[in-house]
């Protein structure tokens, strides 16, 4: 039996009562996946990503959503008044979910119930930007998708708390996949904020592939956090496409600490006028960890704006991938692009490709990139040592402040100081953020 | 602009099209094993020359085209292809100019080369290739004297097969790519240069490539090698007879620079570019690679890229040696439906190896331009560096400009960066110069020529000032 098969055998029984447009989407998701398996190293897509340690793997499906709920509390963001809607290895848990303050013209819910209640509603948008020839993977995610977030917001409705959507990844006797879906419907002039948060237990060793989908009509503004602090033994492929319509704004933050292998893909389309996209990415990786973020801003219309800034952090004999591309469609003029990549390295084996590509076919346009990847500065170490600090915690700090660049941009202090606490506390002194926060002031005074 | 006057002069023919009417020895189209030891006969290798031209076309045969570039082209048909073209009785070639066919001079003349005149003034020694085979040497004797061997692959082959045979694929292996293959195969010439050790080249050494023979496809193989502490600085320019089928020019170019020498490679090209259609021109897929083999040796490519139809090119270093350095000048212009799909490798394998690439990219009319680099830093390249710079302008809103920049780094004391911006000439950098009563295609060759400048000063003179001329022509009307 070839690998897709093995996947696809697991696809469970669905009731009759399913719509029938959901049943021949599965089909058809099922059968791409067949066609085309697993992406190898020769598609230039999955270059620098081999992805045989999912396809060689053997996932079974969730079939309850328990998880011990004094570990939750501990392990979640300490977002009490957040509108929260949690899953368990894909499976929604109405036990850990708190939903109840929602204003009018916002609906949060779980795919499955949308599905059963309100199939019409959703069934034009789920899958339309997610294509099954997007990547063998959102083939797959369409073969089996049958649980996630559907959020939707009327035109004119802030959402001025987080929506806070949590993936949980237990360990469980036999590793198993999911396959979530979120879709977001912002109407015009909508605001939210929606938060995509991965964790779990640390023995997990699951197989997570998302798909997210984001819809945003005239003027809407969705920030859009992804954290992902999988254990170091999941799997985690995540695609997000955005469609943008004029004047929509979408924040980015693409935050990943976590995961053994992890992929990432940003699709934004801005299609029309005054459309505009920003991409802040980190990540941060250790031991043999694998992350490859691919992203794409498509400037389909004039005068649409981009900017796109992602940092990497490498450590031991981890593997980093950046590859983000620019296009402007011919016509499209008066462009702004930007683009940043930068990685610091601090092993000798840890590796890093990036490519930050531009395909443009407008004149008008004002585009530009750069990558850069180094080690940390030693004028700046040996300044910080002048002033009575150890070189152990020097490098702490400035390996802090590299990633501080992309922290500032966040505007939720909880997440901020969530990962630089992470950062803190994973590099090789374990230093606890406090006592460098401390360090530091103490710096900036002398 | 008018646009009128701008049409006119998108339209302009090109000015170094035509045809020289010499009676060429040519091979009917094809390719097999037997048109290869035709050729090897012709040129009167010897049998381990023919056993490598025949490893490497069993190799090409199990090959397929590349088609990962960012080009769009129909697929080539190796068979309608004439593989060897030599000027009438290669085996009694001139000695001297006075013997060269006076027509062969006049297309010279025509091209603004006056090569007797040039060679003497500018200290030039030209190994002029026309039509595959070289026609005349100059300056042999006073490179003689220094030691140094400067002439045609096939001449090397039959004079020091021991040089060729120790470093003849050693660069770029038979089997490297689609294209490589098939020059392996079938090269009927191209150049050959050894400097020996401690020699610095007492003189530029220049070969003028020039196509002819319609449907002959130009196979040169250039191996240049500069052994301990030498240096040499070459010079290759070539422009094409207008030609209504497109021909396929498949070169390879292996340098090899042995412990603290140098070698600067320069390149001016300019083939036919195809008419407004985009039919007819040159396709240019060139494999060009530099092997710093020795530590603190050094190889630099300028090149500027302004003809064929299609270019496919990415001259290339591999920096070994301890402290090796490696360097990148490019600008290359298109207009008209020119194609271009170029950039360069930098692979870093020895300790505090540094790069540096600079490439200006000018796109015009409907022209599709990409920039295409690879930087890799092994995991043993301690402290190697690079930076990357890489510019486009576009003119017009029908042309594409695009980059992708690989960089694959694999040690932490590696430094790599690499910027790149796309852009139009500026509407106030047109105003400023208007207003000072300079016309808009003089503002726009001044600022174009200013945005190139980091490339030209890298050229050795006579050729920056070539380059510059050339720029001018092939934007002219460009602009509007």
């Amino acid at each position: 039996m070839s690998a897709p098969q093995r996947f696809l055998e697991r696809l469970p029984a669905r009731s009759s009562d399913e719509p029938s447009w959901i049943a021949a989407r599965r089909q058809a998701g099922a059968a791409r996946f067949e066609a085309v398996g697993f992406p190898t190293r020769r598609d230039e897509e999955w270059k620098y990503t081999d992805v045989r340690r999912i396809a060689e793997g053997d996932f079974g499906l969730a079939i309850h959503a328990d998880y011990d709920r004094a570990r939750f509390d501990e392990q979640r963001l300490a977002l009490d008044d957040a509108h929260r809607l949690v899953f368990v290895d894909g499976r929604f848990s109405a036990e850990l979910s708190e939903l109840d303050s929602l204003p009018n013209g916002a609906s949060v819910e779980p795919l499955s119930r949308a599905i059963d209640q309100d199939a019409e509603a959703i069934g034009g948008a789920l899958g339309r930007l997610a294509g099954v020839d997007f990547s063998p993977f959102t083939a797959l995610s369409t073969a089996f998708a049958d649980e996630g977030a559907v959020i939707r917001l009327a035109p004119g409705t802030a959402v001025e708390k987080p929506i806070y959507v949590v993936m949980l990844s237990r360990a469980n006797d036999v590793p198993v996949m999911s396959h979530p879906r979120m879709l977001i419907m912002a109407g015009a002039n909508s605001e939210a904020t929606v938060i995509e948060h991965y964790y779990g237990e640390a023995e997990a060793a699951n197989f997570t592939n998302v798909v997210t989908e984001v819809l945003l009509d005239r003027g809407a503004i969705i920030d859009h956090y992804k954290l992902q602090e999988a254990s170091l033994n999941d799997l985690h492929v995540a695609s997000i496409h955005v469609d943008q319509t004029r004047d929509s704004r979408f924040n980015s933050f693409n935050l990943n600490l976590g995961g053994a292998l992890v992929r990432n893909d940003l699709v934004a389309d801005l299609n029309a006028e005054g459309a505009e996209t920003t991409y802040n990415g980190l990540f941060f990786v250790q031991g043999r960890q694998h992350v490859d973020n691919h992203t794409l801003v498509n400037h389909n219309a004039p005068r649409t704006f981009s900017n796109e800034n992602y940092k990497g952090i490498l450590d031991d004999r981890a593997h980093g991938v950046f590859n983000g591309k620019v296009y402007v469609k011919r016509d499209a003029q008066q462009i702004e692009a930007y683009q940043n990549n930068a990685n610091l390295l601090l092993s000798d084996r840890a590796e890093i490709d990036t490519k930050p590509e531009l395909v443009i076919y407008a004149d008008d346009v004002k585009c530009s990139h750069g990558a850069t990847t180094g080690q940390l500065d030693e004028e700046a170490v040996y300044g910080l040592r002048t002033r009575g600090i150890d070189e152990a915690m020097a490098r702490a700090l400035l390996t802090l402040a590299f990633a501080g660049e992309v922290m500032e941009q966040v505007k939720l202090h909880v997440i901020a100081e969530r990962v630089e606490r992470a950062v803190a506390g994973r590099l090789p002194e374990r230093f606890n953020l406090a006592d460098l926060v401390e360090t530091a002031e103490a710096v900036q005074e002398v | 602009m008018a646009s009128e006057e701008m049409e006119q002069l998108v339209r302009r023919e090109y000015k170094q099209g035509f045809v020289t009417d010499i009676e060429s020895d040519t091979l009917p189209p094809g390719l097999d094993e037997s048109v290869i030891a035709f050729i090897s006969q012709k040129k009167g290798e010897p049998q381990w020359m023919l056993d490598w031209r025949l490893e490497a076309y069993r190799r090409w045969l199990e090959m397929t085209t590349p088609s990962w570039a960012h080009l769009d082209y129909p697929p080539i048909d190796y068979q309608a292809i004439s593989y060897f073209s030599a000027p009438k009785k290669p085996e009694d070639r001139p000695q001297s100019l006075d013997e060269v066919d006076p027509k062969l001079l006049e297309t010279y003349e025509k091209l603004g080369i006056p090569l007797h005149e040039r060679a003497a003034l500018a200290g030039v020694a030209v190994d002029a290739v026309f039509d595959s085979v070289s026609v005349t040497t100059t300056f042999k004797e006073k490179l003689g004297e220094a030691g140094v061997i400067f002439c045609s692959i096939s001449e090397a082959i039959r004079d020091y097969p021991e040089l060729v045979q120790q470093y003849l694929g050693t660069v770029v292996p038979q089997s490297d790519n689609y294209f490589a293959a098939l020059n392996s195969a079938v090269f009927t010439d191209g150049s050959f240069v050894y400097v020996p050790e401690g020699v610095t080249c007492p003189m530029e050494l220049s070969t003028y490539f020039r196509i002819n023979a319609a449907n002959t496809g130009q196979f040169e193989r250039t191996l240049i090698i500069c052994d301990k502490r030498a240096q040499v600085s070459y010079l290759e320019g070539c422009t094409a007879p207008q030609r209504d089928e497109n021909q396929l020019h498949a070169a390879v170019v292996e340098l090899v620079a042995l412990e603290d020498a140098y070698i600067k490679y320069s390149t001016v090209q300019n083939w036919y570019p195809g008419d407004e259609d985009g039919k007819g021109g040159i396709y240019n897929f060139v494999t060009k690679r530099g092997d710093c083999r020795g530590d603190r040796s050094r190889i630099s490519w300028t090149q500027v890229e302004t003809g064929s139809a299609i270019t496919w090119k990415y001259p290339s270093c591999m920096l070994r040696g301890k402290e090796s350095v490696g360097e990148f000048y490019s600008v290359a212009v298109t207009n008209g439906r020119q194609q271009a799909d170029t950039g360069t490798k930098m692979i870093h394998l020895g300790e505090n190896t540094r790069s540096t690439i600079i490439s200006k990219g000018i796109a015009a009319g409907r022209s599709d331009q990409a920039y295409r680099g690879m930087v890799k830093i092994g995991s043993r390249a301690k402290g190697a560096r690079n930076y990357t710079q890489c510019d486009s302008l576009l003119i017009g809103d029908q042309c594409g400009a695009h980059t992708f920049p690989y960089q694959e780094i694999g040690n932490s004391t590696a430094t790599v960066e690499h910027e790149a911006t796309t852009s139009k000439i500026a509407d106030d950098q047109l105003f400023y110069c208007r207003a000072r009563g300079i016309d808009e295609e003089d503002a726009v060759s001044m600022i174009v020529n200013g945005f190139c400048k980091d490339v030209f000063q890298e050229l050795p003179m006579e050729f920056a000032v070539e380059a510059e001329a050339l720029l001018n022509v092939t934007l002219e009307g460009s602009v509007g």
